[in-house]
């Protein structure tokens, strides 16, 4: 990114009218991911300087808490369903889960599930790590989440949504090919890096659960509604030109006995409905930039850029 | 600018958790439990009954519910009393249309003052546990610990004089701990804490002094969480009460094994008039359901420690 300057520079002006086609395979319409985050939250973390983590003080115990079930209860209740619908999750991984907790990650790497990065631990931020720190937690992501799954990661989604004005080059000079953090689209699209190629992957924000429950303070029958009007709209759309719709979860979320049930119903709903591309993130990127980059940077050079 | 290197070293990355008070225990993985009359779901109320001082104490923190404008606040004191003069007995008048048993988590301030509810809940067959002094007795780290210890000692004392034995339960303001509490409640003879929400079931914890079961009684199932925090209507409440006995009942079928639904009430937020009646109707469909054993957490410890040995 252009560092200091109004416009971060992070992707060239394309809208949403007019794009070349997005084809997704089997002439599918939107491309459906669901992306659950497994954590691991410190009890202890030390402070940034720039973030706290706990609100209260240490131990907090709800705050720690609630994230532990996830990793005791949520996630097993979670998976099971994802399996039974066919939905592989896209994993945004604490990767010192590998160690806590490592049959959570077996779990998912048995159930098919890709993993990308979300830092180390989700109670350790970016802000204000010098370029040597941030590479530190690249190499660590890569090296942990290969010794424990044999994947190698393409994508990141920043620890707790920090970054700093260098991430994206970096994690695009490790040869990772998408990136989580920006909400700009609902479809994929080019971002500028100094080294490499990297793409911008839709996370769809606004309907994480956490976003759900705790924004908007959503029930869990709300909740399913809106994933469902969310899918109606992105299929309908996607017959011009192929949406992304990425579900991003969290099990001590949505793995609670009230809300599962409803939650189940939408990945009923879009099992069934047949124009979604029922996918992994990875795969999304691997197919956008074979078949889709090259038409979005052509759409792009019918703009003026924003900074010319 | 860098951070300092300490922030990118990991003393306690490696297997289980970051601290020494439980193991991990992945649910699917859990020995199975049975509840009794092979009912699947044990339903646990839990009632906190407070007293909030027109004073409030800012030390470690502000109790949640707490006066709120400046002194004196009327509105707060006398809503939060409300709650316990006339909610408080619209809930144990529906507990007992229901044929229900709760857990009441009660301020010891509540047995000094009003000795009568503590009579009118053992009256009724409910447990008490206790739930500190008053909501001035709240406990986070930085409380000194032998301020923390008169504070649980203060408190089982003056409900072991009201009920006539100690109480065996104990619940934070807030589900608030400091480093030292579970140690300091097992070292006051309690059974069980009810803080931790990082399960459905008991599991045993273990501190310097010796091990105390963990009853979890989830935050997000709260009057507090659902009505005051995320501003549903009771009607919503019920209908996600509902949905998560459905979805437990099919789980304990599927894994061979009970499972627990607990719901935490507030008298100043359930009891009020246009919130009972969805209240009561919701308690007689889970009473008359066959899914469901209504357990104090007492009863709840017993028969989970009589299966986890």
């Amino acid at each position: 990114m252009r560092e200091g300057e109004k416009d971060p520079g992070l992707y060239d002006f394309r809208p949403y009218r007019d794009r070349a086609k997005l084809e997704w395979p089997e002439g599918k319409s939107v491309a459906v991911w669901v992306s659950p985050n497994l954590e691991f939250y410190e009890i202890d973390p030390p402070a940034n300087p720039q973030r706290k983590s706990w609100t209260k003080p240490h131990p907090d115990l709800v705050g720690y808490g609630h994230r532990d079930y996830a990793n005791r209860v949520g996630h097993w209740r979670m998976a099971e369903v994802m399996e039974k619908h066919g939905f592989k999750g896209s994993v945004s991984l604490s990767v010192a889960l590998c160690q806590h907790h490592p049959e959570v990650v077996a779990n998912a790497n048995e159930l098919g599930w890709e993993f990308f990065s979300h830092g180390i631990y989700n109670t350790r931020y970016s802000y204000g790590m010098d370029e040597a720190q941030e590479r530190a937690i690249i190499e660590d992501s890569i090296r942990t989440v290969r010794d424990a799954t044999g994947q190698t990661i393409k994508g990141w989604l920043a620890p707790a949504l920090t970054h700093t004005p260098r991430t994206l080059d970096l994690i695009a000079e490790y040869g990772m090919t998408y990136t989580c953090d920006l909400y700009h689209d609902d479809q994929p699209g080019p971002v500028h890096v100094k080294s490499g190629r990297l793409i911008s992957m839709p996370y769809s924000i606004e309907v994480n659960d956490h976003y759900g429950f705790f924004v908007y303070n959503m029930s869990p029958r709300e909740y399913a509604d809106t994933l469902i009007r969310q899918y109606q709209r992105l299929a309908a759309e996607g017959a011009e030109s192929g949406t992304v719709m990425c579900i991003p979860l969290h099990s001590y979320l949505i793995g609670q006995p009230h809300r599962i049930g409803p939650f189940e119903e939408v990945l009923r709903h879009i099992a069934a409905d047949g124009r979604a591309w029922i996918t992994r993130s990875g795969d999304i990127a691997d197919h956008f930039l074979a078949n889709g980059y090259a038409d979005a940077e052509a759409d792009t050079a019918r703009y003026g850029k924003a900074d010319a | 600018m860098s951070l300092d290197p300490a922030y990118l070293e990991y003393p306690k990355r490696g297997p289980g958790m970051d601290h020494n008070l439980y193991v991990p225990s992945p649910m699917p993985q859990r020995k199975p439990v049975a509840w009794p009359g092979g009912r699947p779901v044990a339903v646990t109320l839990l009632v906190n009954l407070e007293w909030f001082p027109i004073t409030p104490s800012d030390k470690p923190f502000r109790a949640p519910g707490h006066m709120q404008t400046p002194y004196p606040d009327y509105r707060h004191y006398t809503a939060r009393e409300y709650g316990t003069r006339v909610g408080f007995y619209r809930l144990l008048d529906a507990f007992a249309k229901a044929g229900v048993k709760a857990t009441i988590a009660v301020n010891a301030a509540i047995a000094e003052r009003y000795p009568s509810i503590v009579a009118d809940i053992l009256k009724d067959g409910h447990e008490i546990i206790a739930h500190s002094t008053d909501m001035n007795g709240t406990i986070a780290t930085g409380l000194d610990e032998e301020e923390e210890r008169a504070l649980i000692l203060q408190a089982r004392d003056t409900l072991a004089a009201a009920i006539g034995s100690a109480p065996r339960g104990w619940q934070s303001i807030a589900r608030s701990q400091s480093w030292n509490t579970p140690r300091l409640l097992v070292e006051a003879g309690f059974d069980y804490m009810c803080d931790w929400v990082n399960d459905e079931l008991p599991y045993l914890a273990t501190t310097p002094a010796g091990t105390i079961v963990s009853v979890p009684f989830n935050h997000e199932l709260s009057d507090r969480q659902m009505i005051s925090v995320q501003q549903q209507s009771m009607d919503s409440v019920a209908q996600q009460i509902e949905d998560a006995l459905t979805w437990l009942e099919a789980e304990a079928a599927q894994y061979r094994s009970g499972r627990v639904l607990p719901f935490t009430l507030t008298p100043y937020i359930t009891g009020l008039p246009y919130r009972m009646d969805a209240f009561e109707a919701l308690l007689g469909r889970l009473a008359a359901h066959e899914a469901t054993w209504f357990a104090t957490a007492g009863e709840l410890v017993d028969c989970w420690k009589d299966q986890a040995s």
